[in-house]
């Protein structure tokens, strides 16, 4: 049947904040969505929080709405574009959940909106563990013997029959969490009592464990004249027990034979039929006994998913889009897969002639007290995924993929393992942690058989013997040395997927060393298409990885070209907002006329979409892999400005083998980001810095922190997102520090700044073509200096610098990017303590904030820059003058503390934030409520908020508490605020703190007596008092500031909870060029 | 070390890998299948003969062997193209390695060559006819020639070279059960099948739906069968050209003159085309692989099919009593025929699968229900006869 002409408008609901579980595969599969739709002549209507997602950027659909995503606001926005159908299958659990809460509310109803896509029956069966369980059973299908429980009492009953290890699944939870495994009661109660209060439905099921088995997803998608087809299946090499989000996944499965594997598409074509999704992707998670092949089904997202989005780029097969186009009826037969150009239908089961591995990223070191051990709720924040034709090369490649500095299976235990090692080894075998697979390799190396390897780890023998294999190599390489390296060594070795790098450690050589071997033996890799049928069909689509083998199919064209290097996995610090960039820059010079060519391994992105730019590389982000597509394709220009601080850290090797970087120079960007030369800068343009100083030993770092003076912000140096950054207030902090925190030699010494205490930061995006400079905003922090720029809400424009500051900042940004010659993008971070301006830092590069300046001004400032790069000057463009909009938009940080109830839920210099939200108003209290309403904090309207402040912050906490007695709040405050605040007048409760005896406020936490919290705190030791009060917090839900600037804020907010008035972004964006 | 061997093509390319197989030199038509899975079903298909047969999936050998998934009594593919052995199988049903189930068997295979290039290479130039040699030091022009020498499968009647020499009798059903309750020995159909290179797994699933299975040699002409006195004929696939099988097409025209149920699958399918007057021709490479969609054209349904066939029955010259069931999604050839004045029909790709997905799993249901159908027209037929009699 061909679409259905009895819909005019769609709405579309997105995923909001990158959170652990949910990232930016949504913006890949919405984006995907709201095209195809919009190409089937749709009016789609979009509503995401998230501004740094390109699915929110005005020309992915009719009307965008960049609202909080809870079924009120959507209410509104239905009421105000009245559509006839909503599809909320592209928009993770986020999307499900808020569809279901639309239905429930009657709000589909009364305005006669159809859901397409999955209907609310099919959610409930998938989502809802007894409906499902019992769907299964109709059905003939196994599933683990499991019941729910609605309370304690009820789960230790069911317990008791199932037996430990036990399973703990809240219903209806993003990335399982809240979720875990319990090895006794103990675990038990904590992980229970944890689950029935995440889950918004209280309850949980108890599974009986299949730790061990195998585990398999199948990727389906069907149409509503049930025809089906299997997208891809994925084997997940950490076996049950660990969240497949955690797992490392590989494509196709490997360890099941033909009559095994049609076992499972039978069974996931039965689910899908039985749970009743109509149209579109699903995701079918099966367990398969490793001894007798005994099938459960495990689970069932009936939706798109993080696998999806991996089975499409893994196969070719763009499973948002086709879902997009079955939802408004369209059958599979009807549908071309364009990736072969049409020459097969989109029904053409993909086959794949190579392995992808994707391997998850992780982020602990950012969560001091996490448990790193993973279980079944989500803790990685991103993946890599890397492409190889056989499983070792494509598991070396996803290794070096994930940049956390390996080049391959990097040892990390030191041999002979001492007694503590040998233990360790053993640990991190039996209880997988984010680096499991390295340990298997150390394991081998420590002469662990096989055997023995399989008993601790229960990952499948066939992986365990190619890892075991590559050791082997490994050993033999590093015994015979770099002079055995023959063109027949040295080529099998790179067709197993050692890097240049890994082998040159090997053999105790330089990288450089191999390369250069290398290529005397005119040895290079050869590039392969992703084409969905295994050269069965020729395909014009140039999707490719690399590999060693005899014939190459890149076939480059002769155009005028620029390539693109992109961020490589998610990870706090560096995430979606770079890939945004990235996308521009190839869209506005695919618009130019350039061929672009895409270099990037993360298969979350919009950027590893095959249709984004003209050319795909899907690799890794290392000298080595980028410089050889380089050699192949000789574009004019690389763009190594847009993907973070990833290719950042090529550019001067990459410019040094000859490649053509265009846009500021990395001469320059080292200027800016050496302390030396950036000083000398700073003082030549009589402009001001924080006091500072550079220290290579713990001894001058502490005679330097004298003349600094304190309080400092130390960080190592060349960081992104402020990794091991720390404010410390005296010696013996610093000393702390320098022993525990990093590790100082002459290559990486430690930074020290002085800390601007009470400074307001504001951070500030801008365009240079070298001429002229275009300010793209200005964004005035709402917590202030010391808590990491990612990490702080913002306002644009400015809510309380006066025009005069303001003007200065545009003179100093207009300076810098002169002195630095800028050539594109530039972000400076400025901060502003009585009056005077100081430069903390800045980056000639994308920053994090394009993409929210971009939406909140109009102006797509990733692709003006693009342009410039390639010669444009912004006058030709006609981008020289700054918009500033008449309304507020604020950015609001969105934080994964939840996921790590170990962890102290503070702010600091360290960025701890997983993605953004943003909100607009027409003024900075109704943005900045909406901003929290968007990010998940309810903002409570009465009560009692607990007031309990350093002594820097008490003036201030004097102001907020007669704000929020004036909002109708009773205050209770701990000894030292309470002094304070009754000394001005304010009435207050007086509470203990923790040590002075119970009652305490964590107690008044727990029993639910507290609203809301405001907790400022400075020094170790305080912090480390008070840290129950914020875990609490975050356990029970309460809404709580870590700084006084952030609640003052939401005071403001408190006055704009009532109506809520939804902006359509084209409208906002027509008000600031009328 | 390993042994080498070279993979030559009779357009003179020469691909070097390792012997991964028996030692020696193979010679035949070199295709590729683009199934991920199934290799052991592969190799054991009689299909096959005569064929060197390429899986583009690059590990091959990862579950290792069973006896339980082998789809006749021996290899028929005449060798082997992998791109990687690996050095370990891994399932809780493998009783033997890849490797040592080809040296058992005697198959000639040649892994770590660009198996990509070679499937692109046969994409752009149909199928080529090639030489498998292993051993140190190859004369490359002698594999060339050998691959030149092989004269190719048009007009190549290899059906009677891999049927089976005498009858036999067949009641294994399905490996797993699929059927809720096994049928009753009594109430069971008797089909017999006639074996071009019949695999198993058809026979397997006719048990499973209640069919008492009598295998016939391909040359069994068609009265000896009709004593035999079946409920249904069924019409194996099997290797090579149909055209030749002429003592097949004659049995079936023979069996077209009755009102017995009879059904083909793949060279089944092209014997009851040519039977009933229709032509077939040999294709430029052919279908291979086990994601192939079909239409079925009454309801309009896809369905994934698994296919392995270089002939096929040219859809421009069905008779009128030969209308089309199926045909393919991607080049729109005909998949599949059903007779208007008989109770036959036809299949070209794998309803069997093995290896393959299930979804034409319901042509078997078909069979079984033309075959019902027959059995109670007959017994409404008789009964009044048999009424008459007694009353005279």
């Amino acid at each position: 049947m061909p679409k259905r002409t009895d819909l005019g408008s769609i709405l579309i609901i997105g995923a909001g904040p990158i959170v652990i579980g949910q990232a930016c595969e949504f913006d890949y599969s919405g984006a995907q969505a709201c095209k195809a739709l919009k190409e089937e002549g749709y009016r789609v209507i979009l509503v995401n929080s998230n501004p740094a997602t390109i699915m929110t950027d005005p020309e992915t659909a009719d009307a965008i709405y960049i609202e909080p995503i809870n079924w009120r606001t959507i209410a509104r926005i239905i009421e105000k574009e009245q559509p006839n159908a909503l599809l909320p299958t592209m928009g993770g659990q986020t999307a499900l959940n808020t569809a279901l809460d639309l239905v429930r509310e009657g709000i589909l109803e009364k305005f006669g909106v159809e859901m397409i896509g999955a209907s609310q029956r099919a959610i409930d069966m998938a989502e809802d563990r007894e409906l499902f369980r019992r769907a299964m059973a109709d059905i003939g299908l196994e599933t683990a013997r499991a019941r729910i429980a609605h309370s304690m009492e009820e789960a230790l009953a069911v317990q008791s029959e199932i037996g430990f290890p036990t399973v703990i699944r809240p219903s209806f939870t993003l990335g399982g969490s809240g979720g875990g495994i319990a090895y006794n009661r103990e675990e038990f109660e904590a992980t229970v009592a944890r689950g029935l209060d995440a889950s918004p439905t209280n309850e949980v099921l108890l599974e009986e464990s299949v730790l061990g088995w195998k585990e398999y997803e199948m990727e389906v998608v069907r149409d509503h004249d049930d025809n089906c087809i299997i997208v891809c299946s994925i084997e997940n090499l950490d076996p049950m027990g660990v969240h497949t989000g955690d797992s490392i996944t590989v494509a196709p499965a490997q360890t099941l034979t033909d009559r095994e594997f049609q076992r499972l598409r039978d069974a996931s074509i039965a689910v899908l039929r039985k749970i009743g999704v109509d149209t579109g992707g699903s995701n079918v998670q099966f367990a398969v006994n490793p001894d007798d092949g005994r099938v459960l089904v495990i689970e069932m997202n009936p939706r798109v998913s993080r696998s999806s989005a991996l089975a499409s780029k893994a196969t070719g097969f763009p499973i948002a889009k086709i879902a997009a186009k079955l939802a408004v009826g369209y059958t599979l037969s009807e549908l071309k897969n364009e990736i072969t150009g049409g020459a097969t239908p989109a029904s053409f089961e993909p086959t794949i002639d190579y392995v992808v591995t994707k391997i998850p990223r992780f982020t602990f070191e950012k969560f001091p007290g996490a448990n790193t051990r993973l279980s079944t709720q989500m803790k990685s924040v991103g993946e890599a995924m890397a492409i190889g034709r056989t499983f070792q090369e494509s598991m070396q490649k996803a290794l070096r993929s994930l940049e956390t500095g390996y080049d391959g299976f990097d040892e990390q235990l030191t041999l002979p393992l001492t007694d503590e090692g040998a233990e360790k080894l053993s640990y991190e075998l039996r209880w997988p942690g984010p680096d499991r697979i390295l340990y298997v390799a150390d394991a081998f190396r420590a002469g662990w058989s096989l055997g023995q390897v399989f008993e601790a780890t229960k990952i499948d023998p066939w992986f365990l013997s190619q890892i075991e294999d590559l050791l082997r190599e490994e050993s033999e390489l590093a015994k015979d040395g770099f002079e055995s390296l023959t063109l027949a060594r040295l080529r099998a070795l790179k067709r197993k997927g050692f890097s240049d790098a890994r082998i040159a450690k090997l053999v105790g050589r330089d990288e450089p060393d191999v390369r250069r071997e290398r290529r005397k033996l005119g040895l290079h890799p050869v590039y392969k298409r992703v084409d969905t049928c295994a050269a069965e069909f020729s395909t014009s689509t140039a999707y490719l990885y690399s590999t060693y083998e005899e014939e190459c199919e890149a076939a480059p064209s002769e155009r005028r070209k620029i390539m693109i290097l992109g961020g490589g996995p998610n990870r706090i610090g560096q995430g979606i907002e770079f890939d945004y960039c990235c996308v521009h820059a190839a869209m506005a010079l695919r618009e130019d006329g350039f061929e672009t060519i895409m270099v990037n391994c993360n298969p979350e992105t919009v950027s590893t979409d095959y249709d984004t730019s003209d050319r795909l590389y899907f690799e890794p982000l290392t000298f080595e892999d980028v410089m050889e597509i380089i050699e192949k394709e000789k574009p004019e220009g690389v763009i190594v400005q847009y993907g973070g601080q990833t290719p950042l850290k090529l550019s001067r090797a990459l410019a040094a083998a000859g490649a053509p970087i265009i846009g500021t120079t990395p001469d320059s960007i080292d200027v800016a980001e050496d302390r030396e030369r950036f000083q000398k800068l700073v003082a030549s343009l009589k402009l001001k810095q924080p006091a500072n100083a550079t220290a290579r030993t713990e001894a001058a770092a502490v005679s330097m922190a004298k003349e600094v003076g304190f309080p400092l912000i130390v960080r190592p140096s060349y960081v992104l997102g402020g990794r091991a950054m720390e404010v410390v207030f005296n010696e013996d902090d610093l000393r702390q520090y320098m022993s525990d925190a990093v590790k100082v030699s002459n290559d990486s010494p430690v930074l020290l700044d002085r800390f601007l205490d009470l400074a307001i930061e504001v951070d500030v995006d801008a365009v240079s073509d070298g001429t002229d400079v275009l300010i793209g905003g200005i964004m005035e922090h709402i917590e202030q200096a010391g808590v990491h720029s990612g990490d702080s809400s913002c306002s644009l424009p400015p809510n309380g610098l006066s025009q005069e500051v303001q003007d200065e900042l545009r003179v100093q940004t207009r300076k810098l990017a002169k002195a630095l010659n800028v050539i594109g993008l530039m972000n400076i971070q400025f901060a502003i303590q009585s009056g005077v301006i100081y430069i903390l830092e800045v980056n000639p590069r994308a920053s994090r904030t394009v993409p929210f300046v971009s939406k909140a001004t109009g102006i797509p400032l990733a692709k003006v820059a693009a342009r410039v790069m390639t010669g444009k000057t912004l006058s030709m463009q006609g981008r020289t003058v700054e918009r500033i909009p008449p309304y507020f938009s604020v950015k609001e940080a969105v934080f994964p503390f939840v996921k790590f109830p170990e962890a102290d839920p503070i702010l600091g210099p360290e960025m701890k934030s997983t993605g953004e939200v943003m909100g607009t108003g027409n003024t900075f209290g109704e943005a900045y409520a909406k901003a929290q309403a968007a990010s998940g904090v309810v903002l409570p309207t009465r009560g009692l908020c607990f007031i309990s402040v350093r002594d820097r912050d008490k003036p201030g906490a004097t102001i907020l508490a007669q704000m929020l007695i004036a909002r109708g709040f009773e205050i209770a405050a701990t000894g030292g605020t309470a002094l304070v605040l009754e000394e001005a007048g304010v009435t207050c409760r007086r509470v203990n703190k923790v040590r002075e005896g119970r009652p305490h406020v964590v107690d008044m936490i727990k029993n639910d007596e507290v609203a809301l919290i405001v907790n400022t705190t400075e020094g170790k030791q305080a912090v480390r008092e008070s840290r129950s009060i914020r875990r609490e917090a975050v356990a029970r839900r309460v809404t709580y500031y870590t700084t006084v600037a952030g609640a003052r804020a939401t005071c403001d907010a408190l006055d704009h909870l009532g109506d809520i008035e939804v902006n359509r972004l084209q409208d906002l964006h027509k008000e600031l060029t009328a | 070390m390993s042994t080498p061997a070279v993979l030559a093509l009779e357009d003179g390319t020469v691909f070097r890998g390792v012997s991964v197989g028996a030692k020696g030199n193979t010679t035949g038509e070199v295709v590729f299948n683009t199934a991920m899975t199934g290799y052991q079903e592969i190799l054991t298909d009689p299909s096959y003969c005569r064929q060197i047969v390429t899986l583009t999936y690059p590990h091959i050998g990862n579950t290792g062997t069973t006896p339980e998934d082998l789809e006749s009594g021996a290899v028929f593919a005449a060798g082997l193209v992998i791109r990687n052995l690996p050095l370990l199988q891994s399932n809780w049903r493998s009783t033997e390695s890849l490797q040592s189930f080809l040296l058992r068997c005697k198959v000639v295979a040649i892994a770590d060559i660009d198996t990509r290039k070679l499937t692109r290479l046969l994409r752009e130039k149909g199928a080529q006819s090639g030489c498998i040699m292993t051993g140190e030091n190859i004369d490359q022009n002698a594999a060339v020639r050998a691959a030149k020498k092989f004269p190719g499968l048009k007009g190549m009647d290899l059906a009677k070279a891999v049927s089976t020499k005498k009858v036999y009798q067949w009641n294994d059903g399905l490996i797993w059960k699929t059927a809720a309750k096994p049928p009753r020995p009594q109430s069971r159909l008797h089909v017999v099948a006639y074996d071009f290179g019949i695999k198993r797994s058809i026979l397997r699933i006719l048990a499973e739906h209640g069919c008492r299975m009598t295998v016939v040699p391909a040359q069994t002409p068609a009265d000896q069968v009709l004593a035999m006195n079946p409920d249904g004929i069924f019409l194996s696939n099997g290797p090579g050209d149909p055209e030749p099988c002429d003592y097949a097409i004659a049995a079936i025209t023979r069996f077209l003159e009755t009102d017995m149920p009879i059904f083909g699958i793949c060279l089944g399918h092209q014997l009851l085309g040519l039977a009933s007057g229709a032509k077939t021709v040999k294709m430029k490479f052919g279908h291979h692989g086990a994601n192939h969609p079909v239409v079925e054209i009454d309801s309009g349904r896809v369905l994934i099919s698994s296919q392995n066939h270089g002939f096929a029955v040219d859809a421009a010259t069905l008779p009128d009593n030969l209308r089309p069931t199926h045909h393919s999604l991607f080049d729109g050839s005909l998949q599949g025929v059903a007779r208007t004045d008989r109770p036959a029909f036809s299949f070209q790709g794998h309803p069997e699968a093995s290896p393959g997905p299930h979804d034409l799993r319901l042509l078997f249901e078909h069979f079984m229900y033309l075959m019902v159908k027959r059995v109670q027209a007959n017994s409404r037929g008789r009964t009044p006869v048999k009424q008459k009699s007694a009353e005279g």
